[in-house]
């Protein structure tokens, strides 16, 4: 204990950590193909357990989407040896907490136990990854919840239904165009055969990363993986089709019309991740320019866009370097009372263009790498969050490791790199622009922009 | 199902087996107070170079009084200027050490919270930064109508979203002209009448040394960390200790409140006043709740609405933690025609938890999960100091922790039922019903005043018990 944290404070004196694997993690392979990590954090007598699979809505094909995220619903409702509903009750019952999670690249369960307990994590996984049930009754009751959940995250959220509009749009032959929940005619559609040849498909040792993070013997958790995964058998898996994107020719917009009260603006431009560049310092040169544009409240679009010429009540970005797909470069917002959405996209347009004009400034960078330098340190807190670290880049297919020199990546991004992919890829014609065109709520009276309505009590 | 019964018992013995180990590992909280008079709770966290600091003042929408928003509006302002220092200046003082803010303001409380590497060089210029914006908030004429215009825009994305109306009618109709039943995101109105002078005078008040409470987790010594307390909170003004509004009356009657809605969901709430986080009850009335609708999947409310009947996503039930007695809160969200069924099989499951109790065996798992989940809750500087803070701001005893899990095993099936039956009150419930994909307009004749009691319409009227 004490060694470790020399380590970490001699790293991060000098602000060039080399690695913030600041505890051991431990890595083998059953003989079925299951990949098992191990980090340990002996800080509370607690573990998490997370099985990640290589599927998601990206693998889906037309017609089918949503399935992944489905099949994750169903994979509480039981096996020949757990009936549906024991999953969970055994877990509740052994003070866990359990959940599990759909995206785009990769699907994942977790329990989180006292450190003890981790072995009916391991047994209840093990035996819903090749024995679930998949009874019509519970296929047709989960697609009903699902359309709830649908309902409640998408139907009624107007930026949401935006945000989905905006995919499909921008996206033509890829995967990413599809939402991950599914469009609701298909999650009504989707047969239980469809379900049973999904599940087999996907649902094998050989297709799964096993990470779990915690106050753990290394040896005793190989062992009893070993004890559960190590029976199962493996499957002839077949890698999903070619899903790239084809060149985009020229700028898209639409708009999307629907009871709201607040306009909403979205900007995507083609980007390149960790999986797709031709140059692997691009990605990481974009996150950088992501932090000069988002990170914090010294950030442009709050220093310009928010509190400068106010044209923005919220703006924001969002890049992932770690998609398996190519990815969008994305910048929302909100425009403030009496501000159109046309002068927010001409204001968020015009911070992009300074990227491609101006190199940023020294400063600038100094303040992204140093929230990059502590961020490092403070997901270290989080359990969850290291599993989730480790789980998703190796289902992704980059490798566990590959964010271990992430800091001197950042660190190694010039001001000229960040002007290079601007030029590069924030360029008018790989650009997709949604607009949110608010519709009265009352079915009647046009909203006019910024006239606030006190509805919360009519 | 004999597989997983047979397991379970093994599961039982391990239960009690593991108890003293997690009690073991619960730490010790170190409490003092700083020359100017805030009580300081501290929890050392040696592994991670970092340090989180939670201040917390009595300074919540409660005090909004005539001016609903207030307590909202001053909180967000901190951040946007003190002395001489803009909002820019603030934001590249924190942005460069990696430090992180957060301001919260909340019915009863404000809360800043700071996250910051523990080496001087950054600690220090955030602290720094704190305390002065704490102080000396400068609440700038522009930057107050800045602010002021995207809490209105905020206030709009409330009015496009069914939940946040249905829970502003919630409030309302439980709590009327008490300070809860203020929202504390303001009225369009307030908040375009509210003055740079009642911001001022907002903060005067209650961010004062004789409001706050501080609690601290993270990789100092003891002195380090009575150091930061003084650095952040240390400037204060002495102020008065301002007293907690009374109790709201009790809602004596039920009422169904209906607020039409384009949205494809009706969201519905049904509850009534329950306790307040220190009431004596509050760890029956939490491990009763934890049957009906506290313990996700497992909870019979999600067992016969989601799992049973596949009419929702989530329903869930809860005991809002608050100094005065805070809502019981019943909570789902179903398609339009589905919305009387939905409702019905809510209110039968409330009914039945309530008449009967829950039974002996569905009892003791959810109090494995209470237990055997505790050291969950504190696994990580993150989550204790949100334990912290919370022991801080209600003044729970420093064995809270402790205590927790023997106070927990020590509730007996006819305790909980009891204190179940004495504050939930089944013929006396509130309930919110916002949705029905109708335009709001459509029939204005029929729109009800929020807080008027409608006629009774079968099955959406709650029934005596």
């Amino acid at each position: 204990m004490p060694n470790r944290r020399i380590v970490i404070a001699a790293l991060w004196l000098t602000l060039a950590p080399t690695s913030f694997a600041a505890t051991p993690i431990h890595e083998f392979t059953l003989a079925n193909g299951l990949k098992v990590l191990v980090r340990e954090d002996h800080r509370a007598p607690v573990v998490v357990s997370q099985i990640w699979y290589k599927v998601g809505s990206s693998y889906e094909p037309t017609g089918l989407t949503g399935i992944s995220h489905l099949l994750e619903h169903l994979m509480f409702k039981g096996t020949p040896a757990v009936p549906g509903g024991e999953f969970s009750r055994l877990i509740a019952a052994n003070g866990g907490d359990e959940n599990a999670f759909t995206s785009r690249d990769y699907t994942a369960y977790f329990q989180t136990l006292e450190k003890d307990r981790l072995e009916i994590s391991f047994r209840l996984e093990a035996d819903r990854m090749r024995h679930l049930l998949l009874r019509p009754e519970d296929v047709a009751k989960e697609a009903q919840v699902v359309a709830e959940e649908r309902r409640l995250r998408t139907e009624d959220q107007p930026d949401a239904l935006t945000q989905e509009q905006f995919n499909a749009a921008a996206y033509m032959t890829s995967p990413y165009r599809h939402p991950i929940i599914g469009w609701m005619q298909d999650i009504q559609a989707i047969t239980i055969d469809d379900l049973k040849r999904w599940y087999q498909q996907w649902y094998a040792p050989n297709n799964a990363t096993l990470v779990v993070v915690g106050d753990v013997d290394p040896a005793k958790v190989r062992a009893l993986a070993d004890q559960y995964f190590g029976p199962l058998a493996p499957s002839t898996l077949n890698p999903p089709r070619p899903a790239a994107e084809i060149p985009q020719r020229g700028e898209r917009r639409i708009v999307v019309k629907t009871p709201a009260e607040v306009p909403f603006v979205t900007l995507g431009y083609k980007a390149p991740t960790l999986k797709t560049a031709d140059e692997e310092w691009e990605p990481y040169a974009l996150d950088v320019l992501d932090g000069i544009l988002d990170g914090g409240g010294s950030s442009r679009l709050s220093r310009n866009l928010v509190r400068g010429s106010q044209v923005a009540a919220a703006a924001g970005t969002g890049y992932s370097l770690t998609s398996r797909l190519e990815e969008l470069f994305v910048l929302v917002g909100n425009p403030a009372p009496g501000r159109s959405s046309a002068d927010l996209e001409q204001a968020l347009r015009a911070e992009v263009a300074r990227l491609r004009e101006e190199p940023i400034g020294a400063d600038e960078l100094a303040r992204v790498v140093a929230q990059v330098v502590a961020g490092e340190v403070y997901q270290q807190d989080s359990m969850f969050y290291q599993g989730m670290r480790m789980g998703s880049l190796e289902t992704i297919g980059l490798g566990w490791r590959k964010l271990d020199d992430y800091v001197q990546r950042i660190q190694a991004v010039t001001p000229e790199q960040v002007r290079t992919v601007a030029r590069k890829y924030l360029t008018d014609d790989r650009l997709t622009v949604a607009t949110l065109e608010p519709l009265p709520l009352d079915g009647r009276r046009p909203t006019a922009p910024g006239a606030a309505v006190d509805h919360a009590i009519r | 199902m004999p597989i997983s019964t047979l397991f379970f018992s093994g599961v039982l013995a391990a239960v009690l087996l593991l108890a003293s180990a997690v009690a073991a590992a619960v730490p010790a909280i170190q409490n003092w107070r700083t020359d100017n008079n805030v009580p300081v709770y501290f929890i050392p966290a040696r592994e991670l170079p970092m340090v989180d600091a939670q201040i917390l003042f009595n300074a919540g929408s409660i005090h909004d009084g005539a001016r609903p928003g207030l307590a909202m509006l001053t909180a967000a302002l901190l951040e946007e200027g003190a002395g001489d220092w803009s909002a820019d200046i603030i934001a590249d003082r924190l942005d460069r050490v990696g430090a992180r803010l957060g301001v919260s303001s909340r019915r009863d409380s404000a809360v800043i919270s700071l996250r910051s590497l523990v080496d001087s060089r950054y600690l220090q210029p955030a602290v720094e930064t704190v305390a002065r914006l704490l102080k000396e908030p400068s609440f700038a004429p522009d930057a107050v109508e800045r602010v002021r215009q995207q809490m209105l825009t905020g206030l709009q994305e409330r009015a496009q979203s069914p939940g946040a109306i249905a829970q502003d009618a919630f409030f309302k109709a439980l709590y009327g002209g008490h300070p809860y039943g203020s929202p504390p995101e303001g009225t369009t109105a307030s908040l375009k009448g509210i003055t740079r002078a009642d911001i001022q005078g907002f903060h005067q008040r209650y961010y004062t040394s004789a409001n706050a409470v501080i609690a601290i987790v993270g990789d100092l010594e003891r002195p380090a960390a009575e150091q930061l307390a003084k650095a952040l909170i240390g400037g204060l003004a002495k102020g008065e200790a301002i007293p907690l509004p009374p109790p709201a009356p009790l809602v004596s009657t039920s009422q169904t409140i209906r607020i039409p809605h384009p949205s494809s969901q009706t969201h519905i709430l049904i509850g009534q006043i329950g306790v307040s986080r220190t009431d004596p009850d509050y760890y029956a009335l939490y491990l009763g709740n934890h049957v009906l609708g506290g313990n996700g999947l497992v909870s019979q409310l999600s067992q016969e609405i989601r799992e049973k009947r596949g009419l929702a996503y989530g329903a869930y039930s809860t005991f809002f933690p608050t100094r005065q007695a805070g809502p019981f809160l019943i909570n789902l969200q179903t398609r339009n025609d589905q919305a009387d069924t939905a409702l019905q099989v809510a209110q039968t499951t409330l009914r039945e938890f309530t008449a009967n109790g829950p039974s002996a065996p569905v009892l003791e798992e959810a109090r494995q999960n209470i237990t055997g989940g505790f050291a969950l809750d504190l696994a990580g500087n993150s989550k204790l100091a949100g334990a912290l803070g919370l022991i801080a701001f209600h003044g729970l005893p420093l064995d809270y922790l402790q205590n927790y899990i023997p106070t927990m095993n020590g509730i007996t099936l006819e305790q909980a039922k009891a204190a179940w039956q004495r504050h939930v009150r089944p013929d006396q419930l509130i309930t919110v019903i916002v949705g029905g994909g109708q335009p709001a307009q459509t029939a204005p004749a029929a729109s009800m005043p929020p807080t008027g009691p409608t006629a009774p319409s079968g099955s959406a009227q709650p029934t005596g018990s």
